[in-house]
């Protein structure tokens, strides 16, 4: 039985795709069978950041329609053999995403995938609210910026009421993704702080991801940034990441810092 | 023509309780809507979608008045869904109902002499005034998310964490807050004046004890992100560091 992942964010723009691309390259390396789901219906990108815009032939409105078998949706990477991805529809809304269909999709996906990652719609929408129902860990991400950590919050509140897991009792495990991280503008007082953002959502912290033109550039070659330069700053952060998830102690390090240079080796984990 | 009716079908009513404001306006009624102008402006939207009970007990007012009263709160976006302690003759049906507790409200006030029919009555014994309501407590170990409301007629509430910015706490009792309060409080919403607010960083949108109201502005900047305590004093919030 495979685990649910959501990448959530209140706030559009700030790297839910980027970040769900990346994690799931970043555990396919590994050898695990991972799917990443784009649930951005009406908007899709994570085919075009995977690199596959030009294969989608069935997305996953067909699949929740009836129209296609899960199997005929599913587009394997051409890179990593374990990592697939199940797209989403340019051309339709999110009405056509039902409760039930998605609840059949995200059962089938769960018993043949160790991981299936959901890419989330921004917003508190029915979208948004869907992808996370089924979710058992979510992901949010945010910028170091008051309005993203705002929306986080709220999202973060939804999370605790509006999925499945919050109405049997149980509490979702949640994850902070803090993404675009510039330390030198976080030290001018142009940015919030990591301590700040971790302050005020007071959730476990999954990562920080420098603001990197790498990320940029592996986005339009169409190429999740853990496959395009595994070296660089921000692919190195994602596979820390993504060990992290797999229940690695690892202490997360603030970029910028320089690395045993100082010592300072930060074990962050907020309550 | 008259229509058979094939399916009997009951018409569910439930009984529900509701928390609500009660604003208590006071003459002149001209300087108070000022005021309430005043305190609008500076929280913007506090009344939006709120239920709001009129209180009318301490004033004298005229039906006319009255719905002059009710029309102008209606252009500030109060919507008034029941008014408390009206006499009968001054309420019609253009005007919203009555909320009595099921008690008539009479132009009259005839205190009722009873027979000898409740034996309690005979032997006034020094007991403890009204089996106070269980006043429970409410421990709550999440953060208030923003966006979200938190609900507590009775009693103290207890955060352990944080209440975020567009997060609202309303309590009957004190509120206690183990973490930064940056949302809004609102402490003895039940007319409870003693009640109070602990927190461990002051940064709140507004606070308010029994009705009376601080926001953000009115708050001493030397006392942001301290650890303090609110309390009334007469009609004045007083706000302080503690420890």
């Amino acid at each position: 039985m495979g685990k649910v992942i959501v990448v959530t964010s209140g706030k559009g723009g700030v790297g839910k795709t980027t970040s769900t691309a990346a994690l799931g390259a970043a555990l396919a390396q590994n050898g695990a069978k991972v799917v990443v789901v784009d649930f951005d219906v009406g908007l899709r990108n994570l085919d075009l950041v995977m690199g596959a815009e030009r294969r989608v032939v069935y997305d996953l409105v067909n699949v929740i329609q009836g129209e296609a078998k899960l199997t005929q949706a599913l587009i394997r990477d051409k890179r990593v053999e374990t990592l697939f991805l199940l797209p989403a529809s340019q051309t339709r809304d999110k009405d056509n995403l039902t409760p039930e269909g998605v609840e059949k999709v995200i059962t089938a996906l769960k018993n043949a995938f160790d991981w299936v990652i959901c890419d989330s719609p921004a917003g508190i929408e029915r979208g948004a609210t869907l992808a996370m129902r089924h979710a058992d860990v979510a992901i949010v991400v945010t910028n170091p910026e008051v309005s993203s950590v705002r929306d986080s919050d709220r999202i973060i509140g939804l999370l605790d009421s509006k999925t499945l897991k919050a109405e049997n009792g149980e509490t979702m495990e949640k994850h902070l993704l803090l993404t675009r991280y510039d330390s030198a503008r976080a030290e001018r007082g142009d940015m919030l702080k990591v301590d700040d953002v971790l302050e005020i959502l007071s959730i476990p912290l999954l990562g920080i991801i420098p603001e990197s033109m790498d990320v940029l550039r592996a986005s339009n070659v169409g190429s999740p940034v853990t496959l395009a330069d595994g070296r660089s700053a921000p692919a190195i952060a994602y596979f820390e990441a993504a060990r992290r998830l797999n229940g690695e102690a690892l202490p997360v390090v603030i970029p910028g810092d320089k690395r045993g240079l100082f010592g300072k080796l930060f074990g962050r984990r907020a309550a | 023509m008259n229509d058979v009716l094939t399916q009997p079908r009951p018409i569910r009513l439930k009984g529900r309780s509701f928390l609500a404001l009660a604003l208590s306006p006071e003459m002149p009624v001209d300087d108070w809507l000022v005021q309430l102008d005043n305190l609008a402006a500076r929280s913007a939207g506090f009344f939006l979608r709120k239920p709001i009970v009129l209180d009318l007990s301490s004033l004298d007012i005229g039906q006319d008045e009255l719905r002059d009263l009710v029309a102008k709160l209606a252009t500030r976006k109060v919507r008034i869904m029941g008014i408390e302690g009206a006499k009968a003759s001054l309420l019609a049906p253009d005007l919203p109902p009555a909320l009595t507790d099921g008690k008539g409200t009479s132009d009259v006030e005839i205190t009722a002499v009873e027979e000898s029919s409740a034996p309690a009555a005979a032997n006034p014994a020094p007991t403890v005034s009204a089996p106070s309501r269980s006043s429970s407590s409410l421990i709550v170990s999440q953060p208030v998310r923003s966006g979200q409301s938190l609900h507590h007629a009775e009693g103290d509430v207890t955060i352990v964490g944080s209440v975020a910015s567009g997060s609202e706490v309303v309590a009957g009792g004190s509120i206690h807050v183990y973490g930064a309060l940056r949302g809004r409080a609102m402490a003895g919403t039940m007319g409870n004046s003693t009640a109070r607010i602990f927190c461990r960083k002051l940064e709140a949108e507004l606070i308010a004890i029994d009705g009376f109201y601080l926001t953000a502005e009115d708050l001493e900047p030397s006392l942001r992100g301290k650890a303090v305590q609110i309390w009334l004093e007469g009609e004045t919030i007083k706000v302080a560091a503690v420890i």
